[in-house]
């Protein structure tokens, strides 16, 4: 921050973008590893007797300290949605959020002392496992597809998409007015049928064998392609129209494609929290009923 | 025709109304004069419903009939009820086509042939009733008309539009909006181009063009009217078609002609220009008075203010003073020694030497927009590094310039009657320099739009102001113990020179040795390296160029061209070369900055041999960024489309941030390699939205943020001025339960700008809330900076200067 800036209290870049996972040249990095280190280290040093568990005094400080630091990755959801006024940036939650869980393997892991089993303990572990596991998805999503995102919508904005189909759709409404039963019932196929539908499997796949769009563009096409050319032909309209509609359904089914993926990992990753919390409540009682 | 009346007022609107309700009440004949068959005809054609204001609402309202902020059927109803209580005179379908006379007995034709005598005339005609008429061979049929009200109205008709201005395309666009009407629209463009309207009209327009929903003629004008048929002129030659109805959408303009026939004077050339005016409203004719809008006051109160006051006046009460005359007074209460609000004017007209030109009635307007203010000696009056576009003037004592940032021994005088501060209101950077008061001192901060006003209405005050501008930035720029007369034979041969955005000032290889100053704006410099234009730097306002060439005796080594409009001081190098032998000192300066820069030259060079493409890519993000307003912009939204995973937080941060609304439309704008552009604001350092404003709502404040304040009327002219679409126009939403409702019962809406829908619901239906502007202020006043980048969660989103963004820095950053 400048001069200028300290002084008004305003906040601006010097002009780089420095992702999430960069920030402040990895600080949260090397804190998380530093903090597993120290985990594995103490492990190592600290004699427990008769074998690490989680039931000694050393067990209990990496359980608290995992504790803690669950609730605390928690908070981002409320963080992000609460804009109150302060010096904070969400990127920095971000980093922390994302490094500090992956330290949590570390300490988790040493906290059961390597002791699993069929039980509610083992239970919390393996939740919160899979809601770690659900973030690296979560943060490989978030590395690799704004990018492609970004190269597909090429400017055009969601909205502008879905107008452009809207606007697509009125003129094929009314260049079909001509043709005849089969062909009209083609168009109108493609007309009534939500493009998008379909459930997630469809979505996240981007693969839609029944779209009627393609059938009706493929099946006019092999009739336009074999008849002579005449320039007020108004099948020759139709499937040109039918052509730019399908091309405009590919670039919105895949922008809507990597916005799910961008998205359903979530999906698993907040319910899982939620579930990993009463775990390790029913986790935390059970251990203090049977003391 | 056996009445003489006292006074004919010709026009009903507010100030007109206004007037002749004071008439009636104070029991002088009089007659009010209306075109149409209605009262107030400007505010009948808004649009139904529409919420009118009432600003400045510091002002108070002295007139006859009552005005306060409300809907337009609310209003004229009160008009309508009120004029009549007061039995005002009103003779309707009355246009009057010609004044003759002298004051005491004027006779004012009618175009029905009525002849109306009068002692004295108000004119309060407005501007808006002129629009301009079709001028072909039956250009006066009954079929064409100049306003639509309901497009809903026309079934089956072939409808010709006339002017693609917003206008014209909202009424093209509304009447083919419905098929089930069946119009056949037609608009017609007199240029190949649509150049009046906006970017948004236009793709509505073409789209539905496409669509079949309306033909667009464009180079194309009209040359016959007949029943039933038009004539065009079009590119390809004679076309006659079939048309049932003309609506003609040319524009308005001032009715200059007819006030002129009237023997009253404007005081410019102007196609702006307002007639001039007494104190009492007298126009240069004695005894024809002009007030309202056409006197070059469009705000409601200000109309039915002065239709009270000259009345008052006419009717010989010397003694009034004007309803602003608190404002004056409260201005001018801190000030020591007591003298009256004239004698204040007077005293800074006479002291200061810019606004000597000025008459009484401007210098009042003018201090309305102006703050008089007493500094004690030694106090500082701005800092070096205060965002700041007002000037200053001293109307009496002295200022000192701390020119050293450093070293506050280094001084330099301004003595009475001098400005300062210029070089913020030219190009609206930074201040410069620290200023004190030098003595127990009186100065007047002159506000950005009335030091332009000034300006345009005293040409000798912006003589003085460019070539003190001039001499000082030199002074500034160059330092290095010069003295201003150092300078005499640079200024006599200096000239300022507009420049169109993309046109070079200087062209790599050309003969030429003189200089350049950035006065406002902001260039690029290019040079053609391997067969590519490369950029090489950004040159923000208050650089200079062209001193290669000059020191180097060599052709001009790089181009440099205005990114957006710009200004530049020319300075003549002969001149130039003079003062550089008469000081050395300046010269070693300028050979310094030479060399840097040829150090960055070559550096890119150099690395354009091993990186090309990294210099490409640079070279083209610089271009991109630069036709996207940054060549204008002080500070400006980015985001990295390869860290963005199109969350929306950025949005639904500024939306929780400031009442409800979002500022920011993330996903469009413009984007190259991943940097994306988003709809926000640029902060220009000229801001477009400023340039009209009726309110004079629009400021720059602290931080540089350009920002829109309360006494906003929804009136929509920023919004349509923005070249980068960033205002939007909404009423504010209702508010909304907390987060934690939220996120634990599922009350509201969540965060985030609400739906339509849910505000539309929840809204209070005893409250009403009126459309106003809305845009980014850089949340001016929030602790943290920032919202939309404060809540990015992975980096994507930062806000940059341009000069922080554009330097050869990023080169080496990603070039290695």
């Amino acid at each position: 921050m400048d001069r200028q800036a300290a002084q008004s209290g305003r906040v601006q870049s010097d002009g780089t973008h420095e992702g999430f996972l960069r920030h402040a040249n990895f600080r949260w990095l090397k804190i998380a590893t530093m903090i597993s280190l120290l985990a594995i280290v103490s492990y190592l040093i600290i004699d427990v007797q008769p074998r690490h568990n989680g039931g000694s005094w050393y067990g209990y400080t990496l359980g608290s300290i995992g504790v803690l630091m669950i609730l605390w990755l928690s908070l981002l959801g409320i963080r992000k949605r609460r804009m109150s006024r302060g010096h904070w940036s969400l990127k920095a939650w971000t980093s922390a959020h994302a490094y500090l869980g992956l330290s949590l393997i570390v300490i988790g892991t040493l906290h059961t002392g390597f002791q699993l089993g069929w039980n509610v303990h083992t239970l919390a572990y393996v939740l919160m496992m899979i809601v770690i596991l659900s973030g690296i998805w979560g943060i490989s999503v978030y590395a690799t597809v704004p990018k492609i995102m970004s190269a597909n919508r090429d400017q055009t904005t969601e909205a502008q998409m879905l107008a452009s189909l809207r606007s697509i759709d009125r003129q094929l409404h009314d260049a079909a007015q001509p043709l005849d039963q089969n062909h009209a019932e083609l168009v109108r196929g493609s007309l009534d049928q939500d493009p998008f539908g379909g459930g997630i499997i469809r979505r996240m796949t981007n693969r839609y064998p029944a779209c009627k769009t393609i059938a009706a563009h493929e099946k006019i096409m092999l009739v336009t392609e074999s008849a002579p050319r005449t320039r007020d032909d108004p099948l020759e309209k139709v499937a040109s129209l039918l052509g730019r509609k399908r091309a405009i359904l590919a670039r919105t089914r895949k922008h809507l494609q990597l916005k799910a993926m961008l998205e359903i990992w979530l999906h698993f990753h907040v319910p899982l929290t939620f579930a990993l919390i009463a775990a390790l409540i029913a986790h935390i009682v059970s251990v203090f009923f049977y003391w | 025709m056996s009445t003489k009346y006292r006074i004919a007022i010709i026009g009903s609107g507010p100030a007109g109304l206004s007037a002749a309700s004071r008439a009636a009440v104070l029991g002088l004949t009089h007659v009010l004069l209306e075109k149409t068959d209605h009262l107030s005809d400007t505010i009948y054609k808004y649009q139904k419903g529409k919420h009118v204001m009432a600003t400045p609402s510091q002002l108070i309202l002295r007139s006859d009939v009552d005005f306060g902020a409300g809907k337009r059927e609310f209003i004229l109803d009160t008009w309508d009820s009120q004029t009549g209580d007061h039995k005002v005179n009103v003779r309707y379908h009355s246009e009057v086509k010609a004044i003759e006379g002298e004051r005491g007995s004027f006779n004012l034709q009618l175009t029905d042939g009525a002849v109306i005598e009068a002692e004295t005339v108000i004119l309060a005609i407005g501007t808006q009733g002129n629009p301009n008429l079709m001028r072909c061979d039956g250009g006066g049929l009954p079929h064409i008309q100049y306003t639509l009200d309901d497009p809903g109205a026309y079934i089956d008709e072939h409808i010709a539009v006339i002017g693609a201005g917003d206008a014209g395309i909202e009424n093209a666009l509304g009447l083919a909006a419905d098929p089930e009407q069946r119009n056949t629209v037609t608009i017609v463009n007199r240029n190949a181009e649509f150049t009046t309207a906006k970017d948004a009209n236009i793709k509505a327009l073409l789209a539905a063009r496409d669509s079949g929903r309306v033909i667009v003629r464009t180079g194309t004008t009209p040359t016959l009217v007949e029943p039933g048929f038009i004539t065009y002129d079009t590119p390809d030659g004679e076309a006659k078609v079939k048309c049932d109805r003309v609506i003609a959408r040319m524009g308005s303009a001032p009715p200059r002609k007819f006030i002129e026939s009237c023997g009253v004077e404007f005081t410019s050339e102007d196609r702006v220009a307002f007639p001039k005016l007494s104190p009492s409203f007298e126009s240069t004719k004695q005894g024809i008075y002009v007030i309202g809008a056409l006197a070059g006051y469009p705000l409601i109160k200000h109309c039915m203010n002065q239709g009270y006051d000259v009345v008052e006046f006419i009717n010989g009460n010397n003694a009034l003073k004007p309803a602003d005359e608190p404002i004056l007074e409260a201005k001018f209460k801190d000030l020591p020694g007591r003298k009256s609000v004239e004698e204040w004017l007077e005293f800074l007209r006479s002291n200061i030497t810019i606004l000597n030109g000025l008459t009484p009635l401007q210098m009042r307007e003018f201090m309305l927009d102006s703050e008089a203010r007493f500094y004690r000696s030694g106090e500082t009056i701005f800092e070096r590094n205060d965002p700041g576009s007002s000037l200053f003037s001293i109307a009496s004592g002295s200022v000192e310039v701390l020119i050293d940032a450093h070293d506050a021994t280094k001084i330099v005088p301004i003595n009475t009657g001098s400005i300062f501060g210029e070089v913020g209101l030219i190009s609206g950077r930074r201040r410069g320099a620290t200023i004190r008061a030098g003595e127990d001192s009186i100065c007047v901060e002159i506000s950005r739009t009335a030091a332009l006003k000034l300006q345009s209405s005293v040409p000798a005050a912006k003589r003085a102001i460019e070539r003190i501008a001039t001499e000082r930035q030199l002074l500034q720029l160059f330092g290095s113990g010069l003295v201003s007369s150092d300078l005499t034979e640079v200024l006599d041969n200096s000239e300022i020179q507009t420049v169109s955005a993309g046109k070079p000032v200087i062209t790599e290889g050309d003969e030429g040795d003189d200089m350049f100053i950035i006065r406002q704006g902001s260039m690029i410099v290019e040079r053609k390296i391997a067969g590519k234009q490369v950029f090489l730097s950004y040159l923000p306002a208050g650089s200079y160029v062209g001193e290669m060439a000059l020191i180097g005796n060599t052709r001009r080594t790089a181009t440099v061209k205005a990114a957006v409009k710009s200004e530049v001081i020319k300075l003549d190098g002969t001149a130039f070369k003079a003062l550089l032998e008469m000081k050395p000192e300046l010269l070693a300066r300028i050979k310094s900055d030479m060399a840097s820069r040829q150090d960055l030259n070559a550096f890119i060079e150099a690395k354009k041999d091993s990186f090309s493409s990294v210099v490409d890519m640079y070279s083209n993000v610089a271009n991109f960024l630069v036709e996207n307003g940054m060549g204008e912009a002080t500070d400006v939204l980015l985001i990295d489309e390869s860290l963005c995973v199109g969350c929306d937080n950025c949005e639904k941060a500024c939306a929780d941030s400031h009442e409800g609304l979002s500022r920011l439309d993330r996903e469009a704008g413009r984007t190259y390699a991943h940097l994306h552009v988003p709809t926000s604001c640029r902060h220009c350092e000229h801001p477009h939205c400023m340039a009209d404003c009726p309110p004079n709502a629009i400021h720059r404040g602290p931080d540089g943020e350009v920002f829109i304040d309360d006494t906003c009327i929804g009136c929509g002219n920023c919004q349509r001025n923005c070249p980068y679409g960033v205002i939007r126009m909404e009423a504010e939403p209702p508010k909304k339960p907390g987060l934690l409702s939220w996120m634990l019962l599922g009350m509201g809406p969540g965060p985030g700008e609400p739906s339509k829908k849910w505000s539309y619901k929840n809204a209070d239906p005893n409250v009403e809330k009126p459309k106003k502007a809305i845009k980014c202020d850089m949340c001016s006043g929030i602790d943290g900076g920032p919202a939309c980048v404060r809540a990015c969660p992975t980096g994507a989103a930062i806000r940059v200067s341009p000069e922080k963004f554009l330097t050869v820095a990023k080169l080496e950053g990603e070039g290695g």
